[in-house]
């Protein structure tokens, strides 16, 4: 039974990634807003170096494993209008009623999603290189794991409402009601230690505010920091849970 | 063994469940069928719009569960042997189900694998069945660029692709243009000549008494009646025949004639015309024209037109079809 799911996983996976191949333009044109970023923004930390949570020289250090965070939430908030498309063309359907291990079916597409996630944090890091960035190689390997299980929550929570709405239109606002809070309340773009206390509270609520604070210290080799496997925990059981929400929506669109 | 009876059904029925501003509501789109599909037949579900049918095809598909009733296909249990059905029923819904990002050749290779098949024999399978649908000229290219009947045909394929026992179609040719339909009807009779059991839900009357053997017109969620398309067609009561003359009154006395000298279900002269409904009309026509002839009353032109499925839609439903597809 188990050997049927990891082969169903697998021939989706292909199938996905087949998918991504064939358009792989758009790999990278989910990379702008990063970039954008990392080219438009970070200049203006640079000047703010010495702030609580910015480190005079080290803004660059700071920002961009927060920088890859937001990639992994906004790169993958959208993959679920690909999955309208094949609810619409009845491909899902399809699938559904041949012997397929149903989770296969979302489980190949969030493994492609987090796989094209890691092909882009790799090639932001190394555009983030010749800015001055000082990263820990193991800190930066462990930590894809950690932008991986972000992939994945985001794409099951994108996948999740498609096949709840199975329509465009609902599907952006909401994806951007959930991202944009989630976003602000991590202390991605500015340390959250500039907050007030009431919003650094309402950040300790935010699961992503762990996971931005691991990938930090993952990228300075801290690896004593509490704020590793905090990062993981809170990620790794989001990521799980979401997703076993994204499947048992699959399996009530065929009840 | 399974025996002769592919499909089973008794009181099948599926509620849903919708919720808007006034609240929940109850709709009953299937209502307690009893059906019965014989090995190798092709059996006809014929409907308007929103009949059910679908929603009845997606039940033996395990697409949806029944909300009430029994069904077994292929001698499996619908409620408790959904993987063994899966195995050996195909489906093809009426959104076709091709990837049409992909070729024609990766959705085959893709859907054999899904049914247990390695990579080789995927491939194996494929070939197979390009061949047997002819799509050697267009498989290689991704789905979106194929014309309605080449997507329909890959349609199919991917629904035939394990070898099932029973094949369902859910309105294969609806949006087709009339040379794609006449070409498809012919292949499905090919399917149904290789032994395959066919269900096939349809809008089409023409359809379904061109290709099926059984017959069942579904209204409303509810099977109205059931019967080869011979059957039902001889339900109706008999052959309709027109007679035009050349004046009113030589209508009139021919009316009275033929009231008079023939067993006749019906008949109604208006204008110039008698119209008549007869059961045989073929064998009658003969006596019919020697009665008039005899009293010199002149026929200009006649027609005899068997009654077609819609006389049947229109005699169960008081409704017909065709009003129906106009909506």
């Amino acid at each position: 039974m188990k050997m049927k799911l990891l082969h169903d996983t697998k021939l989706m996976f292909i199938r996905n990634l087949q998918h991504t191949l064939k358009s792989p333009v758009f790999v990278f044109v989910s990379m702008f807003q990063p970039l954008m970023y990392l080219l438009l923004f970070m200049p203006l930390l640079n000047a703010l170096g010495g702030l609580p949570g910015l480190p005079a020289g080290k803004t660059v250090d700071v920002f961009i494993p927060g920088l890859l965070v937001l990639q992994a939430l906004f790169g993958t908030a959208f993959v679920g209008f690909s999955l309208i498309d094949d609810i619409r063309t009845g491909v899902i359907e399809r699938f559904l009623v041949t012997p397929v291990k149903r989770p296969a079916i979302l489980l190949g597409r969030v493994l492609r999603d987090a796989l094209v996630l890691l092909l882009q944090c790799v090639l932001i890091t190394l555009v983030a290189l010749p800015f001055g960035l000082k990263v820990n190689i193991y800190g930066f390997l462990l930590s894809l794991l950690l932008y991986a299980l972000i992939g994945i929550t985001m794409a099951s929570i994108s996948y999740g409402f498609a096949l709840i709405y199975k329509i465009e239109d609902p599907l952006a606002p909401t994806l951007n009601t959930i991202t944009l809070p989630l976003s602000l309340l991590s202390g991605i773009i500015l340390p959250l230690a500039l907050a007030p206390v009431w919003l650094q509270d309402l950040s300790k609520i935010n699961p992503f505010s762990y996971t931005v604070n691991g990938a930090r210290a993952l990228f300075a080799g801290n690896f004593q920091n509490i704020g590793i496997p905090e990062g993981f925990i809170v990620i790794g059981v989001l990521a799980i849970l979401v997703f076993l929400w994204a499947n048992r929506s699959l399996n009530k669109m065929a009840a | 063994m399974i025996g002769d009876l592919i499909i089973e059904t008794k009181g099948l029925r599926k509620t849903f469940i919708s919720k808007d501003r006034s609240g929940k509501k109850e709709v009953e789109a299937v209502k307690g069928i009893d059906l019965t599909v014989r090995r190798g037949e092709i059996f006809g579900f014929l409907g308007p719009n929103g009949a059910g049918k679908s929603t009845t095809q997606k039940m033996l598909a395990t697409l949806l569960s029944p909300t009430g009733g029994e069904a077994k296909v292929l001698g499996y249990d619908l409620a408790k042997q959904q993987e063994q059905i899966r195995e050996h029923v195909g489906c093809v819904s009426q959104a076709g189900g091709a990837d049409l990002g992909s070729t024609g050749v990766e959705n085959l290779v893709l859907q054999a694998q899904l049914y247990g098949l390695d990579a080789l024999a995927a491939k194996k399978n494929a070939a197979e069945f390009v061949e047997r649908l002819q799509m050697s000229t267009f498989v290689e290219r991704p789905a979106q660029s194929y014309s309605g009947g080449q997507k329909r045909r890959l349609d199919i394929a991917l629904g035939m692709i394990h070898h099932p026992q029973l094949l369902l179609l859910d309105e294969p040719t609806t949006g087709l243009d009339p040379q794609s339909r006449a070409y498809l009807w012919g292949e499905i009779k090919k399917l149904k000549a290789g032994g395959i059991t066919i269900f096939l839900t349809t809008q089409y009357m023409d359809e379904a008494d061109k290709l099926c053997d059984t017959i069942a017109i579904i209204d409303n969620g509810k099977i109205i009646v059931t019967g080869t398309p011979e059957e039902l067609k001889s339900s109706v009561g008999g052959d309709a025949i027109v007679f035009s003359f050349l004046s009113e009154e030589t209508a009139h006395n021919a009316e009275a004639l033929l009231k008079e000298k023939i067993q006749v279900e019906r008949i109604q002269a208006k204008d110039n015309s008698v119209y008549l409904t007869i059961k045989d009309g073929e064998r009658m026509m003969p006596e019919l024209l020697r009665s008039l002839d005899a009293k010199s009353l002149e026929a200009q032109t006649v027609t005899l037109s068997r009654p077609s499925l819609d006389d049947v839609f229109l005699k169960y439903t008081g409704r017909s079809l065709r009003e129906d597809e106009r909506k």
